[in-house]
């Protein structure tokens, strides 16, 4: 936590040397998320590509290409830009290659804390954080004395007032979209309560419990502030929600504060969004969120001239101060000489309130896919908390035991 | 057709059939036998930007060795089929042991997730399959007896939409049945209920798949109706006017037993294609309250980021085996009359 910090805060000072971009062979292929600050930086390893043939495949269907298309000798992708959750497939199925070597060859501008290690080997090199925090309308809440909120108890509450003025019908939004976005939500609430998802040491999955419970309770009352439809609701649709005026609070990514606070849109809107860190809950000391890095992997079955004209070219943005303050207000960056911005205040207070990293075991794939499904049935009242928690341990069960964790 | 004909006749689309169709469903049968491996993990340091933590990893050399000596897997027998996510069977046996009441044990099992998908692709099959034939053969009768001039373009206003993707169909009526839609918002003000949702309620949402599966399939039914409507003879038609005979005496006397064979065709076409239902549980983003067989195997593959190779294999031979026990009936009496026949 404080290495970020020092990241965010302290960068300014450091001094570097751009990667250089002599780079005479080999053939470059990126496979990323699709939002604007991965585009930035695509674009801007792009610039160092020398002699290289440069590819870029920007998908928001990136985890269901990835794994395939790396397990292909020769690997379709030379480089793949993975989250703390993506990874955890690469490394599962030992497709991504140590990058120890490229990083002391090529890696200079890139900062220490940027590098992920696993088991003493560098997998990853981060450039950007993420996590998903408040946002509110300032207006809304001046007009109606609420304060802004810390908690999610408070969150309901202003909720509940807001809606009781007649200003709103369904004041909160979060993305609950059932499948990934409402197990990940799941996620944040629970380590929120301070749950733990497995058993120490094992695989044996651990959330029906109290915590689980109240996890759960957290979730219903929240979606029962929510537009009705809240099932179907991803990021994108609770964006549209907020930008016609529906929503007064809402948890939303901060990679997305870009696209709310820009020129598009009702300007009023836009002038009274404002960011605040990610709520706490049930009395919790940490907040209800999960801290994420976004960075690239380089495939493993890629030839090694592949691999290296693919790393100069990324560690080239990797270490790019000018990317970091020309697009200061797209992300988070960790990359040295980023200042933060006003829309950097999610990421770095839950950096602040002590915020977890979203777990990287290899199992927790296994469980995000059962909680988006098998709680939709508790959030819907066709039945209890204590059921949903057990179908999601059963199906997690299952799952896991066909995958040889168990 | 002589036999010998009939044999160099089909033989590059059998051909074909084993190679694309025969050969996949085989290695897929043998792949729902296998689960993987117990993974080997080990406990190493990880460090990120927020800092260092112990856990654990999947220990790649030691699971490439296992790997190697057996690719495809650990031996599972029946065990994924069995499992709770597909047949339950232990699962099943145990509500029945301590459920009181018997609905209170298809609550239980109901709640599946193998049973639940089963459900619905059946409850779809049910509705969608006689309505679409309904629906194909009014339009295709009312169509055949509008004049000639009018005929090409309706025809082709009736068939729209089998052209439209399913998807891009099924997108549209979801952005109307929003809450803020202009059918969702109408049904809202008609009800006077504001907190009415199309898509949060389970029922509705069935009930808007299965009309939209409606619309999507009537039209191949129409078409294939249409064509045979054509081949009616004339002769005794004119023959029961002159008997007396009314509108719908004579379809049910007349035409109804001539496009008889091509209604079964429909019928088993038509279920199969029912029984697959898949995009507009994606295109309705209605996975939260409907699920079909098709849509489990989906998210076996793709939704997990661990593939379930095991999981998705097993499910589809199960698919495989409901089309063929769904189809037996039809199937049967086909083959009788084809006996009668000769």
């Amino acid at each position: 936590m404080r290495k970020i910090l020092v990241t965010l805060l302290f960068l300014l000072f450091g001094t570097s040397a751009f990667a250089d971009c002599n780079i005479k062979s080999g053939s470059i292929n990126i496979l990323a998320n699709d939002f604007p600050a991965l585009r930035t930086f695509v674009e801007t390893s792009k610039q160092c590509k020398g002699s290289a043939d440069f590819k870029v495949t920007h998908s928001s269907e990136h985890n269901k290409i990835a794994v395939p298309a790396l397990t292909a000798n020769p690997s379709e992708f030379s480089a793949r830009i993975a989250a703390n959750s993506s990874i955890v497939p690469l490394m599962n199925q030992d497709l991504i290659r140590p990058l120890d070597d490229l990083v002391k060859k090529y890696g200079k501008g890139i900062q220490d804390s940027q590098l992920i290690t696993i088991d003493g080997k560098v997998m990853a090199v981060a450039f950007m954080a993420n996590t998903q925090h408040l946002y509110y309308r300032e207006d809304v809440l001046k007009d109606l004395g609420i304060a802004i909120p810390k908690t999610y108890e408070e969150v309901v509450a202003a909720s509940e007032k807001i809606r009781a003025s007649g200003k709103m019908q369904y004041p909160y939004a979060a993305a609950y979209k059932a499948g990934w976005n409402l197990a990940e939500e799941f996620v944040n609430m629970f380590i929120g309560h301070g749950g733990e998802f497995f058993k120490s040491g094992s695989a044996e999955p651990n959330i029906n419990n109290a915590k689980g419970v109240a996890t759960l309770n957290m979730l219903k009352k929240l979606s029962e502030l929510s537009n009705p439809d809240y099932l179907t609701h991803d990021s994108e649709a609770i964006k549209v929600e907020w930008e016609s005026g529906n929503v007064a609070l809402m948890t939303l990514w901060a990679s997305r504060s870009g696209t709310l606070l820009d020129d598009e849109g009702d300007p009023n809107i836009t002038k009274a969004t404002k960011l605040t860190g990610p709520a706490t809950v049930g009395g919790g000391n940490i907040p209800a969120a999960t801290l994420w890095w976004d960075g690239f992997t380089l495939a493993k079955n890629r030839s090694d001239a592949d691999a290296e004209a693919t790393f100069r070219s990324l560690a080239h943005a990797a270490s790019n101060k000018k990317m970091v303050a020309d697009a200061a207000d797209q992300a988070v960056w960790l990359v040295e000489g980023f200042v933060p911005g006003p829309k950097s205040i999610g990421v770095i207070e839950a950096v602040k309130m002590g915020a977890k990293p979203y777990p990287m075991l290899p199992q927790m794939g296994l469980m995000h896919g059962a909680l988006g499904s098998e709680i939709v049935e508790f959030l819907q009242g066709k039945e209890s908390a204590e059921q949903a928690l057990k179908d999601v341990e059963a199906a997690y069960i299952s799952k896991a035991k066909e995958q040889g964790f168990l | 057709m002589p036999n010998k004909t009939f044999f160099w006749f089909f033989l590059p689309t059998g051909l074909a059939m084993i190679l694309f169709i025969g050969l996949p469903i085989i290695s897929t049968g043998i792949q729902s036998f296998y689960a993987q491996h117990d993974q080997v993990v080990k406990e190493v340091k990880k460090c990120d930007p927020f800092g260092c933590t112990v856990s654990i990893v999947v220990d790649n050399e030691e699971t490439s060795k296992i790997r190697e000596a057996k690719p495809l897997g650990k031996f599972n027998g029946f065990g994924t089929y069995t499992d709770r996510n597909h047949l339950a069977v232990e699962e099943i046996k145990k509500f029945w042991n301590e459920t009181e009441s018997f609905g209170a044990f298809v609550d239980q099992v109901t709640n599946l997730p193998f049973y639940k998908a089963l459900i619905f692709t059946l409850t779809y099959c049910l509705f969608v399959t006689p309505n679409v034939l309904l629906l194909g053969f009014i339009i295709a009768l009312s169509l055949n007896a509008v004049a000639r001039k009018i005929r090409g373009p309706l025809i082709f206003g009736t068939i729209l939409p089998m052209i439209v993707t399913p998807l891009v169909g099924s997108l549209v009526l979801f952005w109307m049945i929003d809450s803020q839609g202009i059918i969702g918002a109408n049904i809202q003000n008609l009800m006077n209920d504001p907190y009415l949702s199309l898509k949060s309620s389970k029922t509705l949402t069935w009930i808007t798949i299965i009309i939209y599966g409606i619309w999507h399939h009537s039209p191949f039914a129409f078409v294939v109706f249409y064509a045979a409507l054509q081949t009616v003879p004339q002769e005794p038609i004119e023959a029961a006017i002159i008997d007396g005979a009314s509108r719908i005496q004579r379809i049910k006397h007349i035409v109804l037993p001539h496009i008889y064979p091509v209604v079964t065709f429909v019928a088993l076409i038509s279920l199969m294609d029912n029984f697959r239902v898949f995009e507009p549980i994606i295109g309705f983003s209605a996975e939260g309250s409907a699920q079909s067989l098709s849509w489990l195997i989906y998210d076996n593959l793709v939704n997990e980021e661990v593939i379930l190779f095991g999981s998705a294999a097993a499910t589809s031979m199960m698919t495989i085996i409901g089309i063929a026990i769904l189809l037996a009936p039809v199937l049967i009496r086909t083959w009788k009359e084809f006996k009668t026949a000769r």
